[in-house]
């Protein structure tokens, strides 16, 4: 019997990673010689990734349709800001405060919100972000309903921004840029990372199994409820801390821009859908036509949005696994691999012999 | 013949219809049971209780001794009931073998390296080892439901419960997996299989069972199910 091994690796995956790794590090040294606008558009394209990620874990992973997720990032923003208004927090310690004030508002927001079922459930989590949003409204110290600036010695006393500043010859507002950018790769680099090494696990096996099919992941032993809570979690402490990093970078926030519904959720979703729920590649492709669209349909106002809603139901509809899926299922490519594959040993002998 | 499952008076009802009416039977370890009943008589209610899949209204079930009525499938899993669905549920974007491991890894509590080897075994057994790497949505109806059987068994279970799987397969194909089937239960597995393929069961199972708007209106051995009045007119409609 036996004589059979288990393997992840294909060749693609192999090149990817390598190029991954080159990637990475241009992207590193890209403040040395980039303008400062396109480090703000890679800003904005690795936080989108960052929400997105998140966002399919807990949707396309997990089944778990969220549309309140901006309550995470406008709490987690919120967080930061009054941890350094209120404390004198350093911001870049207030990231760390932002993630865990996200996890604590996602406690009972999961165990309400987990009673409902499929569409009530979404519209369970909007409820509770309008609720986050309307009593931060309320919070005086950090300017109630019309918001609040970061003060200037918070942001002067951002830790590496002064040493950007030095080592770059640069103003210290292009300073900050580049740091937030260098935090929001860390972020990126760290949530891909890290979703990629957890479904290489047995428990991400199972979550790709509640995926596909609830019913059946439970009746071979899953632990489906643990499972919701662990991704709720995880989706909201990462969320939390790019909520806090995208305002830490902006500089101003107030409840209406925190709490969007559109920018942090809406747009989010349309990156997932388009690029491929359920994978990890989809967002990244998703993100890269979002802000491509975004660039082109810049100056006709709303029928920006009509566009991108309509794209979304047209992929929807003609393509349910996104870009991607259409991608990959053509060509079999796969840029994270976590398929396992079943080897006969014997075959893999001759192969290495020769 | 000490018994590993046995169910008292379980009753369920959705809404007004009664869909497990005051059930009551054993089944002893080792045997073969078969359920057979006209559409809608509450066949799969009952595997759905026994999985925990569903809760019942009143009544107990106790298996391997232990009263598990409020146990949900996940434990159940654990302590050896596998079950394959009427209509196959494969985790579609998983190859088969990945199929295999969530369920050998979770159901068991085992790691995945431990139980890589066994789950090769079990594809080779139920002759889906050349399917192994293939995504489990384009399979075949025969390998879907062989994949129900496989992941079953990869729980390595003590009890195996069996919904329509011989359900719509060729007379070719079902003569394989009935093989396969009577090869499990050779092997000590105690099976409760529901099916209307009545040649397909009758040669595995040594009794059965005869549901009927929820009621069991017969249990015993096949021949004499077989014969009785009351069976052929309610589920062959012969009239007597």
């Amino acid at each position: 019997m036996a004589g059979y091994t288990v393997t992840t690796r294909t060749r693609a995956s192999q090149i990817a990673a390598a190029f991954a790794l080159v990637l990475l590090i241009v992207a590193i040294l890209l403040p040395a010689f980039a303008s400062r606008s396109l480090i703000q558009d890679l800003f904005f394209i690795l936080t989108m990734l960052t929400l997105a990620q998140y966002w399919n874990l807990l949707a396309g992973y997990g089944g778990l349709v969220s549309v309140g997720q901006q309550a995470f990032v406008g709490f987690g923003a919120y967080s930061l800001f009054g941890g350094a208004i209120l404390w004198g927090l350093n911001p870049i310690a207030g990231l760390l405060l932002a993630g865990v004030a996200a996890l604590i508002i996602a406690v009972p927001t999961a165990f309400f919100a987990f009673r409902l079922q499929g569409a009530y459930f979404a519209i369970g989590t909007w409820v509770v972000a309008e609720v986050v949003r309307l009593s931060v409204a309320q919070w005086k110290a950090v300017g109630g309903g019309t918001g609040t600036s970061l003060p200037r010695d918070a942001r002067d006393a951002m830790w590496g921004a002064e040493w950007i500043e030095i080592a770059f010859d640069t103003r210290s507002s292009a300073a900050r840029d580049i740091l937030a950018y260098w935090l929001a790769l860390l972020l990126a680099v760290a949530t891909i990372g890290g979703i990629y090494w957890f479904l290489r696990t047995k428990r991400g096996l199972a979550l790709a199994a509640l995926r596909d099919n609830v019913e059946a992941a439970r009746s071979v032993g899953v632990d489906s409820e643990r499972m919701k809570w662990v991704v709720f979690l995880v989706a909201a402490f990462g969320t939390g801390i790019a909520g806090g990093l995208i305002f830490l970078q902006n500089g101003r926030i107030s409840p209406d821009s925190a709490f969007s519904v559109i920018d942090w959720t809406a747009f989010v979703i349309f990156i997932v859908v388009i690029g491929g729920i359920g994978t990890i590649e989809g967002p990244i492709l998703g993100v890269l036509i979002f802000f491509g669209l975004q660039t082109l349909l810049a100056d006709f106002g709303s029928w920006y949005l009509m566009v991108l809603g309509g794209l979304g139901i047209v992929v929807m509809l003609f393509a349910p696994g996104g870009l991607w899926g259409l991608l990959s299922d053509r060509t079999g490519l796969r840029l994270f691999p976590i398929q396992r594959r079943l080897e006969r040993r014997a075959t893999i002998e001759e192969n290495s012999d020769g | 013949m000490s018994a590993i499952l046995s169910l008292q008076n379980v009753s369920k009802s959705f809404g007004a219809l009664t869909v497990t009416d005051d059930v009551t039977f054993e089944v002893p370890r080792g045997q073969a049971l078969g359920i057979i009943g006209p559409n809608g008589a509450g066949k799969s209610t009952l595997f759905n209780l026994i999985t925990g899949n569903l809760a019942p209204d009143s009544g107990h079930i106790s298996y391997d001794g232990r009263d598990v009525t409020r146990v949900p499938p996940m434990q159940r899993c654990l302590s050896g009931i596998g079950r394959s669905f009427q209509i196959p549920q494969p985790f579609d974007r998983l190859t088969v073998f990945e199929n295999l491991l969530v369920s050998a890894t979770h159901g068991r509590g085992r790691s995945e390296h431990e139980v890589e080897q066994d789950c090769a075994a079990v594809l080779e057994r139920t002759e889906l080892i050349k399917v192994a790497n293939r995504a489990s949505g384009t399979l075949t109806l025969l390998q879907r439901k062989r994949l129900e059987l496989a992941r079953a068994m990869a729980t390595r279970p003590k009890l195996l419960l069996l919904d329509e799987i011989a359900g719509g397969l060729t007379e070719g194909e079902c003569v394989a997996l009935v093989d396969t089937i009577r090869a499990i239960h050779a092997e000590g597995v105690t099976i409760i299989w529901i099916e209307h393929v009545l040649h397909a069961l009758n040669r595995v199972v040594e009794r059965l069972l005869v549901l009927d708007f929820g009621r069991i209106i017969g249990i015993g051995e096949p021949d004499e199910i077989m014969a009785s009045r009351e069976v052929r007119e309610i589920y062959l409609g012969i009239e007597v």
